[in-house]
């Protein structure tokens, strides 16, 4: 029982998304029921296999596809990080779309294809070695195109394209690394490190080659620097989709991979010892720091955002490029931290596009009278997105910095400050207009007058994020939070 | 029955399904072939029944002992054909039966259907060259009957092209049959196996035949007659057509090329091959790009597709066990997930036209929104055809790439995946039109549940190959039918040193030359 709970947990969004697919376009109740019981159930089987590997389980289950390869489900500690993370975010999500889409057609193929995206997400987590990982990671890509494409409108459906492009070409290379590596030492289960390590000297080089073809492959997803063009593009999406994209699952995944690659394929000794993290640190940093700049040269919102999103991830990649449990600990807890963040402020972008047709940075002048709860959640995104006690970002980025002075890389530190400028220099401007700049006489577009602030379902959502987003600051020395968590896996990672 | 004497059974059927459609009403017509789509599909069970038990089985037929007579086998190799074959036209024969409205058109499909299905069987269970001959001449004749007979001009065209093509390319075969017979007196494949000598002879024979048969496999640049026929075809025919009826020509090349050892005596033309497939990729996915109807962006994918199972030639090598066990696994998975995929898009295809009544693909706009079922099952095809997991095409491409690597022929590794790019290119170009915005209402054709189960089935079956493919390809050893195929323990160390060796060279080799 507890080794099928992994296929259970993947099995209840993709029977969700099938429902959903089965369902007449106008049966919304019925949708929006089916949707929100997958979300809680799967949050509860989490919680459950949660406390199997606090307790030192391992489930797992395999299925041998192929002769000598395996598929392979099985819920480790790094796992339940990720999949922890998109299950919770994904309630809020699915909450947010249900609020955001009322009224609009095609909601029956949205819904569907959204679940079917949590599915390849917790695919994704629950991976026990590349091939899996590349199965779902593939699903990923097919899964968000209709989702990006779902107005229909001929920029969206441009968006779609340059996403596909992006996308798959960064597939393609991905899976010649691991055909690669799968060549050189065989099936390797995310944590048997042996392989690698026990490799022949002469065989390095070609390791290194593989590791930069997975890295790159990778880094498409991950929005590495000058692999992120499709990112900012795929803004067109509706406002739920970004949050999909941004926070959820697309550019996670990415990450995701990368941590995998680096702890458990290549092991962070190895990696250490043949300098390969050095150089992925400096695509880290480049990253960090030109999406800050592009981020400051944008007018409009979810723009904005969108390079702001370039660079958070690559905070997560960077933690990881730091040797030392520090580092490990800051990189890993960003990838939960960040999500929140971001999360929030898109909710709250979308909010403002809903409610009074804002797009514009110069349009926020004093929307905060109007929409107070809104604004307040968006506020505390950007304190986190800047790293300012107590939201969680201050977290991350006090163990990423101390990390990086453990690992004796100390101009790390200078980036990550660089980097906190820039953050402030593009998020403080739109705080200052939100709140102390007059009320305009009229709104671009107000389309919601019945509320005070916005529809009920779609302020809930982003109050909620935003709440765990100082929460996550504030109670970081419990077990259960997301510092205590990547405390449990760096420890495990460390001392095996 | 005669269920334990399954092989006569899968030749008989068919013949005898043909001649009483012909002789019977229409409305008889349609029980008689359900009743020998389900004799086919209980014989082919229990031929694999019979091939788990006991092994290959030879049958000779009418007790006349090769090489006299005509005898039947059933390898690994071969029931996995009939398998096939019994899958996928049992499945087309029921959506024809649902597609075709009653009538002389109907009538006239049964027979014709019958016809190629004997053929196909007797391809598959040949054990000589003329046999298979035999088995072309009346699998061309069957083809561009059900091409031709929808009656419109187009299609005639196009079937007067495929009948020449398909008539020149069994001339140029028995050619290289007579040549073979007068050099060693011999048709029979395992007795030519081991009387092969090289010498002129045999080169003129096997060049002739090996090139009538890429000229019925459509291979680039051989390949003009069938985008028309295919794409022109009524829908149950083209998914039988470029599902099952090009296969065979592949098939036969493949027994040639392994049982003359011709992967052995000629790797160059090996190379040819794989080249030629390469360019079919570029050049079938290029003009998948550009065609304008929906059924000619899916027969151009059948021109790319046959380029990708031409792939497993050049990875066929004597000299590396490895290497050639993948390159067969992944050509022959290639094969049997391209028959499901390509049958179950051209059906979904056929149900897309249903739907909007019109073949251009700028018609599709809103059929996403409208009859997302539809759209659901070229998808799922779709994936496959890309070579994106979950499907039997991705686990064909990883073990094609994998024997790229093993046999450290790198130069198809960006073949493969360029190839899987374009196709992900024009089966995306599908859905681009499918999403588009469209301004009126519901006013498409809603095409029967059972057209929809049917374009459904096969597709999916195309992405569950993907997570039982040990299984087809266990049977592909019994017995291994390439003589260098059995691996001992730790081959896989010893090719993985083959391949590292010059792969570490040229880096070491680059590195030393920058400093």
């Amino acid at each position: 029982m507890m080794n099928l709970l992994p296929l259970i947990v993947l099995m209840t969004s993709f029977l969700a998304a099938m429902v959903i697919f089965m369902l007449p376009e106008q049966e919304h109740r019925l949708r929006s029921l089916v949707n929100l019981g997958a979300a809680v159930l799967k949050i509860a089987l989490i919680l459950l296999l949660i406390q199997y590997v606090v307790a030192g389980f391992r489930p797992e289950l395999r299925l041998e596809v192929l002769p000598g390869l395996s598929m392979i489900l099985r819920a480790d500690a790094l796992a339940m990080l990720f999949a922890g993370l998109s299950s919770m975010l994904w309630l809020f999500t699915t909450l947010y779309a249900i609020g955001y889409l009322e009224g609009s057609p095609n909601r029956s193929r949205f819904f569907g294809f959204f679940s079917l995206c949590v599915a390849s997400t917790m695919g994704i987590s629950l991976a026990g070695n590349l091939f899996t990982f590349f199965i779902f990671y593939e699903l990923l890509t097919l899964s968000t195109y209709p989702l990006i494409v779902h107005r229909g409108t001929p920029e969206s459906l441009r968006a779609g394209r340059i996403y596909l492009a992006y996308t798959l070409s960064g597939g393609a290379v991905l899976l010649i690394g691991i055909v690669a590596i799968y060549a050189l030492a065989g099936d390797i289960e995310f944590g048997d490190l042996q392989r690698v390590a026990e490799m022949a000297p002469d065989l390095h080089p070609l390791l290194h080659l593989v590791f930069a073809l997975l890295i790159l492959g990778l880094g498409v997803k991950a929005a590495l620097v000058p692999l992120h063009g499709w990112l900012p593009i795929a803004m067109v999406a509706p406002a739920p989709v970004s949050a999909l994209l941004h926070a959820v699952a697309v550019v996670k995944a990415g990450a995701f991979g990368i941590v995998r690659v680096v702890y458990d394929v290549y092991g962070i000794d190895y990696s250490w010892q043949q300098g390969l993290l050095t150089p992925l640190a400096i695509v880290a940093s480049i990253t960090i720091l030109y999406g800050s700049l592009r981020a400051l040269q944008q007018t409009d919102i979810k723009r904005r955002l969108a390079y702001s999103t370039v660079s958070q991830v690559s905070y997560i990649i960077l933690g990881i490029t730091l040797f030392g449990p520090l580092g490990t600990i800051g990189g890993l807890v960003h990838l939960l931290h960040q999500g929140l963040m971001k999360v929030t402020l898109f909710f709250c972008a979308g909010n403002y596009a809903e409610t009074l047709g804002i797009h514009k940075i110069n349009e926020l002048d004093g929307v905060g009278t109007r929409m107070p709860l809104t604004s307040a959640a968006f506020t505390v995104g950007a304190f986190g997105m800047i790293g300012l006690p107590p939201v969680a970002g201050f977290i991350s980025k006090w163990y990423l910095g101390t990390g990086a002075l453990l690992a004796g890389m100390d101009w790390v530190v200078a980036v990550l400050v660089a980097s906190s400028l820039l953050n402030a220099a593009y998020f403080l401007p739109l705080l200052y207009r939100i709140w102390f700049k007059p009320v305009p006489d009229s709104w671009p577009h107000e389309m919601i007058t019945r509320y005070r602030d916005t529809a009920p379902l779609l302020l809930f959502p982003a109050l909620a994020t935003a709440l765990l987003s100082i929460a996550a600051g504030l109670f970081a020395g419990l077990q259960i939070s997301p510092v205590g968590w990547a405390e449990l896996i760096t420890l495990r990672e460390y001392l095996p | 029955m005669m269920l334990n004497a399954p092989i006569p059974l899968l030749m008989i059927t068919p013949l005898a399904a043909a001649v009483i459609c012909m002789l019977l009403s229409e409305r008889s017509r349609l029980l008689v072939s359900f009743a020998a789509v389900l004799i086919q599909l209980l014989a082919s069970l229990s031929l694999l029944l019979l091939l788990l038990q006991q092994g290959p089985i030879t049958h000779p037929l009418g007790s006349w002992e090769a090489p006299l007579g005509i005898a039947l086998r059933a390898d690994g190799l071969a029931v996995l054909f009939v398998l096939m074959t019994s899958v996928v036209a049992g499945i087309a024969a029921l959506y024809a039966a649902l597609y075709l409205t009653p009538g002389p058109l109907r009538a006239h499909f049964w027979p014709l259907f019958w016809f190629m299905w004997a053929a196909l069987n007797g391809i598959w269970l040949a054990a000589d060259i003329f046999n298979l001959y035999v088995g072309l001449e009346l699998l061309s004749l069957a083809a561009v009957g059900l091409v031709a007979f929808s009656g419109s001009k187009e299609a005639l065209v196009a079937a007067i092209r495929y009948l020449l093509a398909a008539l020149l390319g069994s001339l140029a075969y028995l050619l290289g049959v007579a040549l073979l017979y007068g050099a060693h007196g011999t048709l029979s494949l395992s007795d030519l196996s081991q009387q092969m000598q090289p010498g002129v002879a045999s080169s003129i024979a096997l060049a002739a035949m090996a090139m009538g048969l890429l000229l019925k496999s459509a291979l680039f640049p051989l390949h003009t007659w069938l985008p028309p026929a295919h794409g022109g075809a009524m829908t149950p025919v083209s998914a039988l057509l470029s599902a099952l009826v090009i296969k065979a020509s592949l098939y036969i090349l493949l027994r040639l090329w392994i049982e003359l050892r011709i992967h052995e005596l000629a790797p160059d033309a090996s190379q040819l091959l794989g080249w030629m497939g390469a360019l079919a990729i570029a050049w079938g996915g290029w003009m998948a790009l550009r065609q304008t109807l929906l059924k000619r962006v899916v027969a151009y994918s059948t021109v790319a597709q046959i380029g990708y199972i031409m792939l497993m030639f050049p990875l066929l090598r004597a000299d590396n066990a490895e290497a050639s066990t993948l390159a067969l696994q992944g050509g022959v998975l290639m094969v049997l997930s391209h028959a499901l995929a390509k049958a179950g898009m051209f059906l979904a295809a056929g149900n897309l036209i249903l739907c909007t009544g019109r073949p251009e693909l700028s018609a599709l706009a809103g059929t996403s929104q409208y009859r997302p079922l539809s759209i659901f099952g070229f998808g799922l095809a779709g994936v496959s055809l890309m070579g994106l997991p979950p499907s039997g095409g991705f686990s064909a491409k990883w073990l094609l790439l994998q024997s790229a690597l093993a046999s450290a022929q790198w130069w198809w590794i960006p073949v493969m995946l360029l190839g899987g790019l374009l196709s992900a290119a024009y089966v995306f170009r599908v859905f681009h039109y499918s999403f588009k915005e469209a301004e009126n209402s519901d006013t498409f054709h809603r095409p029967g549940v059972g057209l929809e189960i049917c374009a459904l089935a096969l597709s999916a079956a195309s992405i569950l190959l993907g997570f039982i493919a040990t299984w087809p390809l266990h049977l592909l050893t019994l017995p291994d039918i390439l003589p260098l195929a059995v691996l001992p323990e730790g081959s896989l160390e010893q090719s993985l040193e083959l391949l590292q060796t010059p792969t570490y060279e040229t880096l070491h080799g680059t590195s030393e030359q920058q400093p």
